[in-house]
């Protein structure tokens, strides 16, 4: 019994992923790549026409992602091209599904549109990656360090050897 | 002669960077780290103008101590007694949302006792966690005694935890794959005496605090947030859920089984500090009625351990005859073990929202990157938002509101 029921409550457990055919060919020049990997979805988008592809994620009645859950950033080694990664995750608490948007950057040109404008909810995250990886954001209303104090040099949580 | 320029270090300069030029009554005071309302080391440079706050700007960081980062160099299976020291109150909660991500990416599946146990373990945090919630948030506006009463209840919670695990706050029972050993043989009896007497105290704490005139005038109204305000500014668990946003984790995408448990989710409309305080206080007893549920099902037996080969330990007996076995052992104690490339998000309901955990593999037995989306942080982030236009004296009450941990916050 126990074999079963554990099985069936770990079906479960995974949350449910949006249906993002209707933005692949609206966005086609922002959409790099579509993921779908252990139930979960990933898009890669390129930094132009981010907040318009957010605004749309937003706004559209069958998509609603009207939540902005959290931004993560992740640096891929000092050798890798571009660099940096940031996540978006996204939820919609109409419809009760989740997104992931990925964007990546140079490091030498690690600049990405703020989303305040979208949700306010960005403001801490992104002063968050500013913080720790050195990644600004334009159109930020209050872009300074967050966790660190605002005189200290360095960037906390980049890699540099593993 | 030239005149030198004076340069003043950014760290000394008013984080306000315009102070308004024109309004000459008003006046900056910056509140904390040192505050004891301020639950912990947040410090807010609060503009006032008489008693009203005009600006806020909470000032955070003081806690930060790199704890994503030092994710990266414990092994995988390392990484709970890590988590659990973020949100030092609700241990339980950030050890289930690290190894359910993980196991997510192992495509582990954990067996239904081991679950039981976890969901009975989480909503005992849960309700230790809203106890300190309770008695401080009183205590901030004003009721000394409610703090007595609700941390001699949470010393009994303690001691449960101390009996599962010989830890009282930093647990790490949790690990990937189920829980680390089964239950001690008397837990069972000394739970279900705690529960016994748990409505018992949620009684007292009504009587005490909820029918109490001066702490319903100095919460009704309060630190209103919007329904749509809240939602974007990502607020979540008991802090959306008092703006009549019924949004739940454990109902809406269901972990560890919490679909089969019967519970409600408490809301309520108003978006102020009262709607939080009964928001919490509702959520208290649909804990304990959960935990009543899980006690049920620990009566029956079963694994408390996934036996997935990377994660459980040979046994004793099967080392001693055969070698590969004992190689096997040896690795997995010495090196650990590897988990598939890929990534996941996992978020669950802790005491205070969605912890969310984005967690990056590169096939190594370290995880390449822990991402911890702190639900004190998102919620902290709306404070100015609640506390601008409203009294001084308000500000303590609407911080009790959001229960913040600056473990949680600073990570």
């Amino acid at each position: 019994m126990s074999e079963n029921t554990g099985q069936a409550q770990s079906a479960k457990m995974i949350p449910r992923y949006a249906d993002v055919t209707l933005v692949r060919d609206k966005f086609a020049g922002t959409i790099q790549e579509i993921i779908e990997a252990i139930g979960e979805v990933t898009l890669i988008a390129r930094r132009e026409g981010l907040i318009d592809l957010m605004t749309f994620m937003r706004d559209e009645p069958s998509l609603r992602f009207d939540y902005l859950s959290d931004i993560g950033g992740l640096d891929l080694g000092e050798f890798a091209s571009p660099r940096f990664a940031v996540s978006y995750q996204l939820y919609s608490l109409e419809h009760n599904h989740r997104l992931r948007i990925k964007v990546f950057v140079e490091e030498d040109d690690a600049v990405l549109p703020s989303l305040w404008s979208i949700w306010k909810a960005s403001n801490w995250l992104e002063r968050e990656i500013y913080d720790m990886f050195g990644v600004s954001f334009d159109n930020h209303p209050d872009l300074r360090r967050i966790l660190m104090p605002a005189d200290y040099e360095g960037i906390r949580f980049v890699r540099t050897s593993r | 002669m030239q005149t030198k320029e004076i340069v003043v270090p950014t760290s000394s300069i008013s984080m306000l960077r315009k102070p308004d030029p024109l309004a000459d009554t008003q006046m900056t005071v910056s509140m904390g780290p040192q505050h004891p309302s301020t639950h912990g080391v947040l410090r807010l440079e609060l503009v006032l103008d008489g008693e009203t706050v005009i600006k806020a700007v909470p000032d955070i960081g003081y806690l930060h101590t790199g704890i994503e980062k030092t994710m990266e160099k414990e092994k995988w299976q390392q990484v709970v007694t890590v988590t659990c020291r973020m949100d030092y109150l609700n241990s339980m909660g950030n050890d289930l949302g690290y190894c359910l991500a993980v196991e997510k990416l192992m495509g582990v599946e954990v067996p239904r006792r081991a679950q039981d146990i976890r969901v009975l373990l989480t909503e005992l945090n849960r309700l230790a966690s809203h106890q300190v919630w309770f008695g401080t948030h009183a205590m901030d506006i004003g009721g000394m005694t409610a703090f007595f009463y609700a941390f001699t209840e949470r010393e009994r919670l303690l001691d449960l935890f101390e009996c599962v695990s010989g830890a009282r706050l930093h647990q790490s029972y949790f690990i990937i794959g189920g829980v680390r050993w089964e239950l001690p043989d008397n837990f069972l009896s000394l739970c279900a005496d705690f529960l016994g007497t748990y409505p018992k105290f949620l009684d007292e704490c009504r009587r005490l605090i909820t029918g109490n005139r001066i702490f319903q005038r100095r919460t009704k109204g309060v630190g209103r947030i919007s329904r749509e305000e809240a939602i974007n500014w990502g607020l979540s668990g008991p802090t959306i859920r008092g703006s009549g946003v019924n949004w739940d984790i454990r109902k809406a995408e269901p972990y560890s089984g919490y679909d089969t448990y019967d519970f409600r989710v408490p809301v309520y409309d108003d978006g102020d500090v009262w709607s939080r305080y009964l928001v919490r206080m509702e959520e208290m007893e649909e804990s304990w009625k959960i935990c009543n549920q899980a006690l049920e099902r620990l009566k029956e037996p079963g694994e408390f351990m996934s036996d997935h080969p990377k994660l459980k330990l040979p046994a004793r007996d099967l080392m001693k005859e055969h070698i590969d076995v004992m190689i096997h052992h040896f690795l997995l104690a010495s090196e650990g073990f590897t988990v598939p490339i890929g990534e996941v998000y996992q978020s669950i309901e802790s005491a205070r929202g969605e912890i969310g955990f984005y967690v990056v593999s590169d096939g190594a037995e370290r995880p390449y990157r822990v991402r911890v989306r702190a639900p004190s942080f998102v919620n902290l982030a709306a404070l100015p938002a609640m506390v601008e236009g409203q009294l001084l004296a308000d500000v303590v009450a609407v911080i009790g509101s959001i229960d913040i941990v600056l473990g949680d916050v600073d990570r």
